[in-house]
């Protein structure tokens, strides 16, 4: 990702954070919840151990 | 039709490599595994390719572009054409696997499928090679401010006003993601703002209708290259999607918006749906996944992202009620009847295959079980693992697979489009070449095939503009004869004289 481009990401969507608390407030009422507890095991055993330094390992440059 | 794809790429035990040094590993080690010993690497043929082509009419000037739309210079990276006529190469910091011309979206789907795993089988090459792990993600951004794109490309009929293609796609394409929408974590480019959203792409779109890709990206992308006669085709470069994981959904987005673009060059749609801020309304429905924002249309009235779906279902059902029955146009109607309807009254249904569902469902058992908020890192962590390629790996395999829906396609099939390419397009043709006489084969392009049978002769360019001709029945018999190359290729080319 360029400089500029980097600079107007930051600035893009003010008005949308506001929309954005809402949403939240309101999306937690919603949950989707199927029975998957019987494979929950399964995927701790897959996820990366450290997922702190997992996210900030994953770093990719802008593309297409 | 065809889906190119770039996708994440990471050495997650060795982060300060450069991912175009990652990305050049991984598409040259199955360079080696498919032509081992070849001296000189495949090369693209950029005769034709021209990035700066606008189908309203006009050629930017080069200086004014973006640096980063130069696609057409060759910096020496590898470029591969495949034996199932993709093309696997690299494309600014990403492993890009651009899948070969098809004609129907369940094609589509199979040979994305495939990328998926020919992308898998390459980097445990280059993991191997290298003694480095390299880890490939099918999603579209890191969460931190960067986004990478899932194009869809559709040959449209180029006498229709592309102001009627604006019109119509612009409000189908901001609604298509509350099914299409492979889910994020993560609010904002930068994800600034912590909670859930439907769309991986939404946040990263500034300008309704324009030429770029990767800044200040379009709803609708006005990119000129049709990769086929000029006169007759365009190509609708589509650049608003999502990766998905699910086979199920691809197959539904290309199928849905290939009937859209039917109707569209038909004149069959007869509403029309006036956005007051598509921009705007692409992130307000990415963050509305109850389905209750109303979105403002310009003559004051609202609807909401599933009314206007539906509104484009009602009007290609009875655009297909007068035409001759086509069972696979049926199966995308019905399976899209029943996505909107599932999402409004019973949305877990949708588990395993609605990708966004699929993750959502992942994230909110954890939430449920350990109490954690958007802000926490493992649900950060099972938002990116959930594209992982790896069979092991991958959250969205492991859910598929317990939905126990049917699936799309058998192992045959995927691994059958891993090495052979599909029989009705020109994509044969290449793909075919490439599995035959790989080793002469010393550039392509979507439109050409550039052969050298020996050092010292010349090189042979064989242009191929129909992308639907040069299919099985036309040049299978080139292949039967298993003859020399120098043979092949006068023979390929003679064949291609008489068509022009």
């Amino acid at each position: 990702m360029t400089e500029q481009n980097f600079e107007s990401a930051k600035s893009a969507p003010t008005g949308a954070d506001d929309d954005d608390n809402a949403a939240t407030a309101k999306a937690a009422k919603q949950v989707i919840v199927p029975d998957i507890s019987g494979i929950l095991d399964q995927i701790d055993a897959v996820l990366e151990k450290n997922s702190e330094e997992f996210i900030s390992g994953f770093v990719q440059k802008g593309g297409q | 039709m065809g889906i190119e794809t770039e996708y994440g790429i990471s050495s997650p035990n060795n982060l300060g490599i450069s991912p175009t040094i990652l990305c050049a590993a991984v598409v040259n080690a199955y360079s080696d595994f498919l032509f081992p010993g070849r001296a000189k690497p495949m090369r693209w043929d950029y005769y034709v390719e021209s990035p700066f082509n606008d189908v309203r009419g006009y050629e930017i000037e080069r200086e004014l572009a973006d640096p980063e739309s130069w696609t057409d210079i060759d910096i020496g990276m590898p470029n591969l054409m495949l034996p199932n006529g993709a093309r696997f190469y690299v494309d600014h910091a990403h492993p890009e696997y651009s899948g070969p011309e098809v004609t129907n979206p369940r094609d589509a789907a199979l040979w994305d499928m495939a990328g998926d795993r020919i992308l898998d089988d390459a980097a445990r090459m280059a993991s191997e090679l290298t003694g480095n792990l390299i880890t490939i993600y099918k999603n579209n951004t890191d969460g931190k401010g960067a986004s990478y794109g899932t194009h869809e490309n559709y040959q449209v009929a180029r006498d229709v006003p592309f102001d009627d293609f604006v019109k119509h796609l612009t409000p189908f394409f901001v609604t298509r993601n509350i099914w299409a929408g492979s889910g994020r974590v993560g609010l904002g480019q930068e994800s600034r703002t912590s909670g859930f959203q439907i769309s991986q792409r939404a946040d990263f779109f500034e300008a309704r209708v324009g030429l770029e890709t990767t800044v200040n990206r379009p709803i609708i992308n006005t990119r000129d290259e049709p990769h086929a006669d000029p006169t007759k085709f365009r190509r609708l470069h589509v650049i608003v999607g999502d990766a998905n994981m699910s086979p199920t959904m691809t197959f539904l987005k290309m199928g849905v918006t290939a009937l859209v673009l039917s109707m569209i060059e038909d004149s069959a749609l007869e509403f029309a749906i006036d956005l007051t801020d598509p921009v705007l309304e692409m992130q307000s429905v990415s963050r509305d996944y109850q389905f209750t924002h109303p979105l403002q249309l310009t003559d004051g009235t609202s609807l909401t992202a599933i009314q206007i779906q539906r509104k484009y279902l009602h009007a290609a059902q009875n655009y297909m009620a007068h035409k001759p029955n086509d069972a696979m146009t049926e199966q995308v109607l019905v399976l899209w009847r029943e996505v909107l309807d599932a999402l409004e009254s019973d949305t877990e249904s949708l588990v395993g295959a609605v990708d966004w569902v699929t993750k959502k469902s992942v994230l909110d058992s954890y939430r449920l079980r350990d109490g954690l908020d958007w802000q926490d890192s493992k649900l950060k962590a099972i938002d990116i693992q959930y594209s992982d390629i790896r069979a092991d790996k991958s959250l969205a395999y492991l859910l598929q697979r317990n939905s126990k829906r049917a699936e799309l396609f058998t192992d045959q099939e995927v691994e059958r489009a891993m090495t052979n390419p599909p029989e009705d397009t020109r994509a044969y043709v290449r793909g075919k070449a490439v599995q035959n006489y790989g080793q002469s084969v010393v550039g392509a392009s979507w439109e050409s095939l550039i052969f050298q049978i020996s050092p010292d002769q010349p090189l042979k360019r064989i242009g191929l503009s129909d992308a639907r001709g040069y299919s099985a029945i036309e040049t299978s018999h080139l292949f039967a004869k298993q003859c020399e190359p120098a043979e092949f290729v006068s023979n390929l080319e003679r064949l291609t004289n008489k068509q022009h």
